[in-house]
């Protein structure tokens, strides 16, 4: 199977070792990924929160790249991204004045019909059945907090993805390999996001909470889907601990981090190696 | 050559000024067949009548065109006059140059254009008018009552101490309804069960009342005055008229785990049970779903325990036939289902607020179980997880109330009441215990209201927050419930033991199906429609089907008795009379020329059409065709539209006159 891949800014940038471990961990399951040729920024909340054009232009032109080169499935696996994309597509679906003007503002014909997809729909497309079989080392001992922060699932209306306060499908997934996710209570918080460039104190305050109570139901690791979550939670820790004087030494792995060390994939092919908080 | 007389009304300002009314009366005058054309500042006025009654009776009017407002404000009005001088009443139409004209043109000269026009038009149509004769139907002075809840039992007892009979249908084995299982009342604090029961047994005991409870109404037929309605007996499984009502069958009953509905799975049931102590009738009903002996073959204790020999576990579903002429709808309300998982599509659920998740996340319902006396816990405030006593409760409103992103854009109306008599119920109960509330806005009009809400505030002490929860999650045993203070302008976050979720009314099940078998329209939320918001809100479009209570939208219990006590009025006017007359501008069949396709009996509303046969004296059938049956129909004209071969006709409103209508502009 190939699909689409739409990186973004994170996974050519800071978060590489997404970009690894993601493709990594695909690999192993025969699923190739087609990068959308000549992609550009999603626009991110930059563009949303300055001009409404552009914050559907920008994903929009990503969209026509791909119905070019005729990729009906988009696996982006920032959720940011994925969000904007379909966000995009979701405006250019329903409104013909829209798509006209749209593509005349790109310069390529876009329909908005590709159907973006987050790193959990991938799996799901691969199939609980299909990782069973591949998998070599089930995840014994692992008790993941499963995190989807704030745009995996929201807003509900755009992204029809699992229940938008409550949802299960990583734990569903991490059950099969053998993980045993705990229930937690951070789920959907916010991880302060963006604020970290510009106000480190919410984000060491929030992130701080979600990995408290992560700790407090048990959890030995957290597992999340999304490039800046990572970096709140798993760069920030040290300035967590400065700041609350509390250490939390929590482990923060991406979702194909753990499947592709159930699949037998090292840690450093999984760039694992490359995070801030490593098992010791 | 006709004589027509035509009226034209200045309204006061309202036609005078943007219409120039003398040359309207001056230019009309002029038309072939006017006989006479005046204006006046206010045709409806008894001295405007008396000037239509004079020129009828001086110029000996063969018919009569009043123009001024809307038919709907006093067609009635010029029609009743023409009959005092002798004219038949259908002799009088009226152009609406009012709402039809001068409230909606400015240019002044347009509009006395247009407004000559529509007069020109409705002369037109008057020259071909029939004098008609209202319809005379018999009546059943039976009246069917469907819902036992505080709504029915109200119409129910007042129409039967009218001394009419009532036909009773309640589909739960008891009648009560929601506010049987109600602890205490707003704004009086008075018990509801006291209140309630007394007259629960007035309905029980009435010789004029009829109750079929465990019921379901199955099929409608006929027309105002002439119901014919099959009701649906369901298998109860215990002879009513045998029973007792002893209670040795379910003291032995071994299937005690059912989750009680009477206690909205607060408490727990037998499988043979009364819902409650004092159900009216006093008589168990056994649930099939949950008896040993029916899902087995096992058990039938309770049938050797009976004394009476009542049990019958042969029983069947039974359909019986009752006769009616009039129906009063009072099905009453159900809760918003707040968890994720929603049955209809148009709904989204809270996943946010942990119900269904948390066992101590209740609805409103639940916790007035929980409060009642005769409730699961015997009044004492419990929460269902532990049994302890909750020392800190959040009330939140609005939940799917005013919310479109859930798919209800309403407010329940009774909520913001409830909430505060709920913090008082609690804090009278537990003295230590601290109540909050989060609310958009406190609706508390009506009688003693608002005074009750500062009550709870003020006296009571309990804490309101006016923002929303975005979140109730668990720690420690404690519900954490996170929202914000919007007044303070602060997120805020309340360890909580309980939570109580004040959910939206909606109309009861199954309430859309029968308002399909009884023609009622129902709105997109399927709150059933009155026939006009104002002026008819008992009556529906469906003639002789009256609705009250929550069925309709929601309502609190003064409410709800008003209006079943006005439904119940309404049923005695149609009873105070031999005969009903009704509105003879209805449909008719030309049942030569009708090719008995029968598209007119498909597409009519109200089934008003039936398939009949003309038959020579011997008996042999001559032609099939079909034909309007006089008490069903409304006159809205469909027949008429798709009848192929034009046999469809509507009286008042005949194609001819309505070629006549446009051939005068044209």
């Amino acid at each position: 199977m190939e699909i689409g891949y739409y990186p973004g800014c994170a996974l050519h940038g800071s978060s590489n070792d997404y970009e690894r471990s993601v493709r990594a961990c695909l690999g192993a399951l025969d699923t190739g990924l087609k990068e959308v040729d000549d992609w550009i920024c999603c626009g991110a909340t930059a563009a949303h929160s300055l001009n409404q054009k552009l914050a559907v232009a920008l994903p929009a032109r990503n969209l026509a790249l791909a119905e070019r080169d005729g990729l009906d499935e988009l696996l982006a696996p920032c959720p940011m991204c994925s969000m904007e994309l379909l966000k995009a597509g979701h405006l250019l679906g329903k409104d013909k004045g829209l798509r006209e003007e749209i593509s005349g503002i790109v310069e390529l014909k876009v329909e908005g019909r590709t159907r973006v997809l987050n790193l959990i729909q991938v799996f799901q497309m691969v199939g609980l059945e299909k990782i069973k079989e591949k998998m070599t080392r089930p995840l014994e001992g692992f008790k993941p907090a499963c995190y989807y922060g704030c745009l995996l699932t929201r807003p509900p209306e755009v992204l029809r993805f699992d229940d938008c306060e409550q949802p299960e499908s990583m734990e569903t997934l991490l059950k099969a390999v053998g993980a045993e996710p705990v229930e937690w209570n951070y789920k959907t918080e916010c991880c302060g996001a963006g604020m970290t460039m510009c106000n480190e104190d919410t984000v060491l305050d929030l992130s701080h909470k979600i990995l408290a109570n992560a700790e407090a139901h048990g959890a030995n690791c957290l597992v999340v889907a999304c490039p800046m979550c990572h970096v709140n939670l798993d760069m920030k820790q040290a300035d967590i601990e400065r700041k609350y004087q509390m250490r939390h030494d929590m482990v923060v792995y991406y979702l194909s981090d753990l499947i592709g060390l159930a699949l037998g994939l090292d840690e450093a092919a999984l760039g694992v190696d490359r995070h801030y908080v490593v098992k010791r | 050559m006709a004589r027509i007389g035509v009226f034209t009304c200045w309204c006061g300002e309202n036609i005078a000024r943007n219409v120039d009314v003398d040359k309207v009366a001056e230019e009309v005058a002029k038309l072939p067949h006017v006989r006479c054309s005046l204006a006046y500042k206010y045709m409806c006025s008894d001295p405007g009548q008396a000037i239509v009654r004079d020129k009828i009776r001086e110029e000996k009017l063969h018919g009569v065109v009043v123009a001024s407002c809307s038919p709907h404000m006093h067609l009635k009005t010029f029609r009743k006059a023409a009959e005092l001088e002798g004219l038949n009443p259908y002799l009088v139409e009226m152009a609406n140059i009012r709402e039809h004209c001068s409230w909606v043109h400015h240019n002044r000269e347009q509009a006395t254009a247009k407004a000559i026009d529509l007069i020109r038009m409705s002369v037109a149509k008057v020259m071909r008018n029939r004098a008609l004769q209202p319809i005379r139907v018999p009546v059943t002075k039976r009246a069917l009552v469907i819902g036992g809840g505080v709504a029915g039992i109200q119409a129910a007892l007042d129409i039967a101490d009218a001394g009419h009979q009532v036909v009773l249908v309640e589909r739960e084995p008891s009648i009560g309804g929601k506010m049987a299982g109600l602890s205490e009342t707003f704004p009086t604090l008075d018990c509801s069960q006291c209140i309630l029961t007394p007259r629960m047994v007035d309905v029980g005991q009435h010789p004029n009342i009829i109750m079929h409870t465990y019921s379901e109404v199955e099929a409608v037929e006929g027309y105002v005055g002439n119901f014919k309605v099959t009701v649906r007996k369901k298998a109860r499984y215990v002879d009513v008229d045998k029973c007792t009502g002893c209670g040795a069958c379910w003291n032995v009953c071994v299937s005690k785990k059912n989750l009680s509905e009477f206690d909205f799975g607060m408490g727990k049931r037998t499988a043979i049970y009364v819902p409650f102590p004092q159900a009216v009738p006093a008589r168990p009903v056994i649930d099939k779903s949950a008896c040993l002996r029916l899902t087995k073959g096992k058990c039938g204790v309770c049938e050797k325990k009976c004394a009476a020999g009542a049990i019958n576990f042969e029983d069947e579903d039974r359909l019986i036939t009752e006769e009616v002429g009039a129906v009063v709808v009072a099905t009453g309300y159900k809760l918003y289902d707040i968890g994720k998982d929603q049955a209809n599509a148009k709904l989204e659920g809270y996943g946010e607020y942990g119900y269904g998740k948390y066992k101590d996340v209740i609805d409103s319902l639940q916790f007035e179980r929980i409060v009642s006396a005769s409730g699961p816990t015997g009044g004492e405030i419990k929460r269902p997880s532990d049994g302890k006593e909750p020392k800190s409760v959040v009330f939140i409103s609005c939940v799917g109330s005013r919310d479109n992103a859930k798919g209800l854009s309403y407010c329940s109306k009774i909520c913001c009441m409830y909430n505060a008599k709920h913090t008082m119920l609690y804090k009278h109960k537990v003295h230590d215990g601290q109540a909050h509330v989060f609310y958009m806005d406190i609706r508390s009009g009506g009688k003693n209201y608002d005074e009750f809400v500062r009550r709870a505030i003020e006296q009571d002490g309990a804490h309101y927050h006016r923002g929303r929860v975005s979140k109730i999650t668990e720690e420690n045993g404690k519900l954490i419930v996170r929202g914000v203070d919007t007044l303070a302008g602060v997120p805020v976050t309340i360890e909580a033991d309980m939570v109580v979720l004040a959910s939206a009314m909606r109309p009861a099940d199954g309430v859309e199906q029968l308002a399909q078998k009884l023609n009622v329209g129902y709105d997109e939320f399927g709150f059933l429609s009155e026939s006009h918001p104002k002026l008819r809100p008992i009556e529906t479009n469906a003639a002789g089907v009256f609705v009250c209570g929550a069925c309709q939208a929601p309502k609190d219990i003064p409410e709800s008795v008003a209006q079943a006590s006005a439904a119940a009025g309404k049923v005695q006017v149609m009873f105070s009379h031999q005969e009903m007359t009704r509105e003879p501008e209805i449909a008719s069949i030309n049942e030569q020329t009708c090719a008995a396709c029968f598209a007119c009996v498909r597409t009519c509303p109200y089934t008003a059409i039936e398939k009949a046969e003309i038959r020579d004296r011997n008996g042999k059938r001559i032609k099939r065709t079909a034909r309007v049956n006089p008490g069903l129909c409304m006159g809205c004209g469909t027949c008429v539209a798709v009848c192929p071969s034009k046999s469809a006709d509507l009286e008042g409103f005949t194609e001819q006159q309505i070629y006549a209508m446009v051939e005068s502009l044209v």
